[in-house]
């Protein structure tokens, strides 16, 4: 009897210790600590300067396989539903940005290992202006825009 | 505040659904009665993580909407697995709910 509970006990300790090793080879670690969060991009008012918050560059590549999902005409711009999605291989970011908010940069999404080249959110845009995506993959920056008609803006007060 | 979560598996691929009540506030709307401005009010950072894997890491500004909504997906969930939530804003506020995968 007490030679089984030993026996359960090992097993458990070997398990925990294989996660233990995991985080210690860094197959979890990175993504499990709470990333900085970009003020500077956020707090930028061009995109160029949101872009380089982010990245350290600004240079975009226009791609066909990213494909943005919103409203031609937004009637209330507190409330944009926005939908991006690519299969672009790697791709390991997707960054909305709003082209005539104060600050354009409206979220940014950090991709996981198994996480799909999609994601689904509400913005708010002050005025009719293009959303921009940008897609990270690798070390390049893929990009394409559409244009959303804003009819009352969600932006000011 | 809440978290509203669903998290569903078709086909091995799980999507997350979720709805958080939140203000959101920018910072530059003004109280209608008094004329002073609202302080930015609004989150920062969400997190989802699924078996210890963080599987969405999403980082906002003010222009996310009031009472934010966010979807995705991810491959590797399976029905019984639990998902996890979680979200800082900029007053250092946060909140956290779990979900298993339908």
């Amino acid at each position: 009897m007490t030679s089984m509970k030993r026996r359960t006990f090992l097993k458990g300790s070997v398990a925990t210790g294989a996660v233990g090793m995991a985080i210690s080879a860094g197959l979890l670690t990175p993504r499990m600590v709470l990333a900085a969060w970009p003020k500077a991009a956020f707090e930028a008012t061009t995109v160029d300067d949101a872009i380089n918050g982010l990245f350290g560059s600004s240079g975009l590549t226009g791609s066909e396989q990213i494909k943005i999902k919103a409203p031609d005409i937004a009637e209330n711009g507190a409330v944009v539903p926005i939908s991006v999605e690519t299969d672009i291989s790697g791709a390991e970011s997707i960054s909305v940005i709003a082209e005539k908010n104060a600050q354009p940069l409206a979220a940014s999404f950090v991709l996981g290992a198994g996480t799909e080249g999609y994601v689904s959110t509400r913005i708010k845009m002050g005025k009719t202006a293009s959303v921009i995506a940008v897609v990270k993959a690798g070390d390049k920056l893929y990009s394409t825009g559409k244009e959303v008609k804003v009819t009352i803006g969600g932006c000011g007060g | 505040m809440s978290i509203k979560m669903r998290a569903a598996a078709q086909d091995g691929v799980t999507t997350i659904k979720a709805l958080i009540s939140h203000p959101m506030e920018t910072g530059t709307r003004k109280d209608k009665k008094t004329g002073e401005k609202i302080p930015a009010h609004f989150i920062q950072e969400v997190v989802c993580e699924h078996n210890g894997n963080t599987v969405m890491t999403a980082q906002w500004g003010p222009a996310i909407s009031k009472n934010p909504y966010l979807s995705f997906r991810f491959t590797g969930g399976n029905a019984g697995d639990t998902v996890k939530l979680s979200w800082v804003d900029n007053k250092g506020n946060s909140d956290s709910s779990e979900a298993s995968i339908n």
